[in-house]
């Protein structure tokens, strides 16, 4: 799979920009015939022929037995023009030749996460610009209320998996185009298959989702003496939206900027406090969160062991009556079953417009990575179309101790008479950790210790008295090595341990 | 019935929780036009159709092509149609039209196979009838020659562009209002300067001093800060609080009212911090923003017409408010922020608020009222649920008012200054809209874009920049155009690649939702962007 890996040349373009550049090695790409209007154009025809040649070819509305080539003629002509030309925006190393296309077409593999909002046009835009070998990850099914912008999907697929339809869609409609679709969490596909990519491109609507993506392809840098190896950076796009909102950025791992180097650009998600929910509500929102949180669990409407379902009608029709009850009590408006919805679900309203400029944005990305016929985007930037339409670029800079992408071991400064469910709160609360359960093992007198850990419940019940003990009375020592698991990344994070006095 | 409306509900879920259903009855409602359904025109319908635009005409007068194929929506099935010589012959219009309809069974589509410039030689008032028309990849003249058209008939133009990697917008509506613009920061409306009377009884129902603790850590904090505010004028010549020295020791005081326990040491009350954490905006001086002010002293609010349109009316209304009953302010808006608070403090204080909207909304609904019987209108001509988003929108209200392309075109009238002042960074994007203005020159003399052939593009530089020159004199336009663009647009060849396609057709589709719903801040008026650095901006051309 090394070998493969067409990604090398790495470096500065000038030291006040610091552009990230990357070229594609030409004798890497695989090898294939040269299009026989370039072998014109390299000999010596005449002018007028060439020019005949090239009129017919732009006439020619049937694909004219060309062999194997099964696209039409001039089906690619936009894209060649960026990649047969000379410019003077080009990368450094850009060297114009049909080879670019043809790696696009049967070489360059690219990895979507996600097929949703984002992820359906970001398959469109990467099909309709020539890539073929794509593969699309994603855990859900098809709902009604995705019809609205997720253009791949008809009626008739509600409750299919998303990547199955959207992959067969794109397969049916783009002669040549090979989406491979896994239904599937993208935790359940491991290193070796990420590994296979040239390219990674998320359309995420969850922030744990994309850590962990950002956590997968770090895992798969390799240092040698403490020296990055360009060629096992798989480049990461990642787009993301909300309303009118969006983003798109590029992240070379281990090079630039990560997913949780900036996490404080994303803001923890705001819950209401217990005591608001449960005996002084305000807002509607209130009433619907004591009617889920509370109710739910004690009145077990639908039987013992009946989860909330937010997709569920007979579920929601539940909780607004019972919201509704709560908000009179109160004298509190404006509960209705939106509302209702939108606070069960947590909705993140979206529209197709907001959508297609990011994953558009995205895509351009993979293009320019792909061909280097242009610089990549270095590396962020944010869309607002409420007031009239601004975006802004700028670069996010590395965090210097990243948990994530350092290379740095991180520190915990805790007193000795600190109790581990500091330790614990720490974790989840620090802005640039945001960890969500995390579990904390160590090694004491040579054996492995589970500290803490939550998602196991017999393991949860065993561990939690060691919560309210302090660090000195669970035998840690000044120096003790914590490592972290948590589904925010797939590997787990070493902490250093200093006390403090 | 019943059913297909839940149905809707849940389809259109997404979205109706930004625009709301009267946002979606106007999407329902509108009709579109396409001109040229090429990859920019099909990614803007679809953008539209599936948030359920109610209807779109497409007007092409192309042949499906093998281009169309390689970055076109319409693509899918045109590829699959590839040995279909009947279906390829097929007009681009009755292509897309069909594509694009099977991406949602409640939009109607329609076709027609002509060009906009035989449309415009034999029936112009074709383009009457639309709520908006986005024309894409126009040539120059016929941009013109429409731009002329609709700007008479008042229906308001989008004009859209994507060349090589370079994106072009330009929005030409002579006057589009908006009562909802979302802001995403608005400051709340309290009148803690200024509170009105049944804010200053309420107010003074509260004795902070004899005051339970539990009560006294859920007052909400607007009371709080109230309370403190007399103190503070009975000490300060009833002047607020202004610069940050003064404000810093409004907080310290308010800081001191935070009850102590036996030892001496400060309780827990978070509405206390949460008055502290907004004294700054809680001061903010209530006035008349000065967009609204604006809209007041505009032409079109002095003079009420029979004809004017319902906003002028209200603007009308609101202004009589303002200089009458309101006393210089606005409307109360009636909402207040969340805060720390027990239920029934929250609620009560919260319909002080909300009574008093309705009360000054039903002050401008008399208003309103009188103005439309002037005219010999009936009263529910403006209905009283209309009056009240607009009172509570009151310093939200913003017009949008374009220049027309003549006045961008006119050597008398175009905007030398913006163009001269952006030059002055030679990569500004302006350079880009300078090198589409040169590339539609260069069409005109050789009915051709320059590098469309790859044998074209060494010799085209030279005529390009010939055609760069002149614009530039002709405007007597004293700028430097660096030669790298004139290269980069002849290496462009005219071409429409799929992802700045799709980046305009997302964008394109908002701002027609824009127009359509009357909802949100459309771009006044030229956006251009630029896909090799992910940059864009917007012109006043």
């Amino acid at each position: 799979m090394k070998n493969s890996r067409e990604f090398q040349n790495f470096y500065f373009e000038n030291d006040v920009v610091r552009q990230v550049v990357i070229a594609l090695p030409r004798h890497k790409v695989a090898h294939f015939t040269l299009n026989v209007y370039d072998n014109m154009a390299e000999g010596e025809e005449p002018e007028k022929k060439r020019r005949r040649i090239e009129e017919l070819n732009e006439n020619m509305v049937v694909d004219g037995g060309n062999g194997d080539r099964s696209d039409w003629q001039g089906q690619w002509d936009h894209v060649k023009k960026f990649l047969e030309r000379a410019g003077p925006f080009t990368h450094p190393d850009f060297e114009p030749s049909t080879e670019s296309l043809q790696f696009l077409m049967d070489t360059c593999k690219i990895l979507v996460i996600g097929a949703g909002g984002l992820g359906c046009e970001l398959l469109k835009d990467l099909a309709l610009s020539g890539f073929r070998h794509i593969h699309v990850v994603d855990m859900d099914t098809i709902d009604i209320s995705n019809l609205n912008r997720q253009f791949l999907f008809r009626p008739k697929d509600v409750g299919r998996p998303k990547a199955e339809v959207a992959a067969d869609f794109v397969n049916d409609r783009v002669l040549g185009c090979n989406v491979v679709p896994h239904f599937k969490k993208i935790q359940d596909l491991d290193e070796s298959f990420y590994r296979q990519f040239h390219i990674v491109v998320c359309g995420l609507d969850s922030v744990v989702a994309r850590r962990w993506m950002n956590g997968m392809l770090l895992s798969l840098l390799i240092y040698e003496d403490g020296v990055l190896d360009p060629s096992s950076i798989i480049p990461l796009i990642d787009g993301g939206t909300e309303g009118f909102k969006g983003n798109a950025r590029v992240i070379l791992p281990g090079m630039t900027a990560c997913i949780d180097c900036t996490l404080e650009l994303y803001p923890p998600q705001i819950n209401f406090p217990m005591c608001t929910i449960a005996s002084m509500p305000r807002l509607p929102e209130h009433c619907v969160e004591y009617v889920r949180i509370l109710l739910w669990p004690k009145e077990k409407p639908f039987g013992d062991g009946e989860a909330l379902d937010g997709d569920d009608p007979k579920h929601i029709q539940w909780v607004y009556q019972k919201s509704l009850d709560r908000a009179a009590e109160f004298s509190i408006t404006g509960v209705t079953y939106r509302l209702t919805q939108g606070v069960v679900k947590r909705i993140i309203p979206a529209v197709a417009s907001t959508n297609a400029v990011i994953a558009a944005a995205c895509a351009t990305e993979v293009f320019k990575i792909a061909t280097s016929a242009y610089v990549p985007l270095n590396n962020y930037m944010v869309f607002n179309d409420v007031d009239g339409l601004y975006t802004y670029t700028f670069e996010a800079e590395r965090k210097e101790n990243c948990s994530a992408c350092s290379q740095v071991p991180q520190d915990l400064q805790f007193l000795p008479s600190a109790k581990l469910q500091e330790v614990l709160d720490y974790l989840t609360e620090n802005a640039s950790l945001q960890m969500k359960s995390p579990a904390i093992t160590t090694t004491l007198d040579g054996k492995n210790k589970t500290l803490y850990l939550q998602t196991v419940a017999s393991i949860e019940e065993r561990t939690r008295p060691n919560l309210s003990k302090t660090l000195k009375e669970l035998g840690l020592v000044d120096g003790q090595e914590l490592a972290v698991a948590d589904v925010t990344t797939p590997q787990t994070v070493l902490f250093k341990l200093n006390f403090i006095s | 019935m019943t059913d297909h409306k839940t149905s809707k509900e849940q389809k259109y879920d997404r979205q109706l929780r930004l625009w709301g259903d009267h946002g979606q009855e106007g999407l329902e409602n509108a009709h579109v036009c396409l001109i040229n359904a090429t990859a920019t025109g099909t990614e803007i319908l679809k953008n539209l159709v599936l948030p359920g635009i109610g209807a779109f005409t497409i007007v092409d007068g192309h042949k499906v092509s093998g281009e169309d194929v390689g970055n076109n929506l319409s693509k899918p099935k045109v590829t699959c149609m590839l040995n279909d010589v009947v279906l390829i012959l097929q007009n681009r219009a009755q292509a897309a039209t069909e594509l694009l309809q099977e991406l949602n069974s409640d939009v109607s589509g329609n076709f027609v196979e002509e060009s906009p410039d035989k449309l415009l030689d034999n029936d112009p008032e074709f383009f009457h009838r639309f709520s908006l028309v986005i024309g894409v990849q126009l040539p120059e003249s016929t941009c013109l020659r429409l731009g002329s058209v609709l700007w008479d008939a008042g229906v308001p133009f989008l004009v859209c562009r994507t060349y090589g990697l370079i994106g072009y917008m330009r929005l030409i509506v002579k006057e589009h209002t908006v009562i909802e613009s979302h802001p995403d920061n608005a400051l709340e409306d309290l009148r803690l300067d200024q509170p009105f009377t049944e804010l200053k009884h309420h107010i003074e129902s509260y004795d902070l001093d004899s005051m339970e603790k539990k009560d006294h850590s859920h007052t909400p904090w607007i009371i709080v800060v109230a309370k403190y505010l007399e103190k503070w004028y009975s000490e300060h010549n009833s002047q607020l609080p202004k610069n940050y020295k003064e404000k810093e020791a409004f907080r310290q005081l308010i800081r001191e009212g935070i009850l102590t326990n036996e030892n001496g040491t400060p309780e827990d009350e978070e509405n206390f911090e949460e008055a502290i954490k907004n004294v700054n905006t809680a001061l903010n001086p209530t006035k008349v923003p000065s967009a609204t002010e604006d809209i007041f002293n505009a032409e079109q609010c002095e003079n009420i017409t029979s004809q004017s349109p319902s906003f002028w009316v209200m603007a009308h209304g609101v202004r009589d408010f303002v200089r009458n009953e309101g006393n210089g302010k606005l409307p109360v808006r009636g909402t207040i922020p969340d805060m720390i608070a027990d239920s029934d403090k929250f609620i009560k204080l919260q319909n002080v608020y909300r009574d008093k909207a309705m009360k000054d909304a039903a002050v401008v609904s008399k208003h309103v009222e009188a103005l439309l019987q002037s005219f010999g209108k009936p009263p529910e001509s403006i209905s009283e649920q209309e009056i009240k988003l607009f009172c509570k929108n009151a310093a939200f209200l913003r017009v949008v008012r374009c220049r027309s392309l003549a006045e961008e075109y006119s050597m008398d009238t175009f905007n030398k200054d913006e163009i001269t002042s952006c030059m002055d960074s030679a990569d500004s994007e302006m350079v880009l809209y300078l090198m589409l203005r040169s590339v539609n020159r260069f069409y005109q003399q050789h009915s051709r874009y320059p590098g469309v052939y790859n044998y074209q593009v060494e010799e085209d530089i030279n005529k390009l920049k010939l055609c760069v020159n002149s614009l530039l004199q002709e405007y007597s336009l004293n700028v430097n155009v660096k030669d790298d663009y004139i290269h980069e647009f002849c290496r462009y060849g005219a071409a429409e690649p799929h992802t700045v396609a799709a980046f305009l057709g997302g964008s394109a589709a908002q701002e027609a939702i824009k127009i359509i719903t009357h909802q949100f801040v459309p771009f006044n008026n030229t956006f251009l962007y630029n896909a090799m650095s992910q940059t864009s901006a917007t012109f006043q051309l």
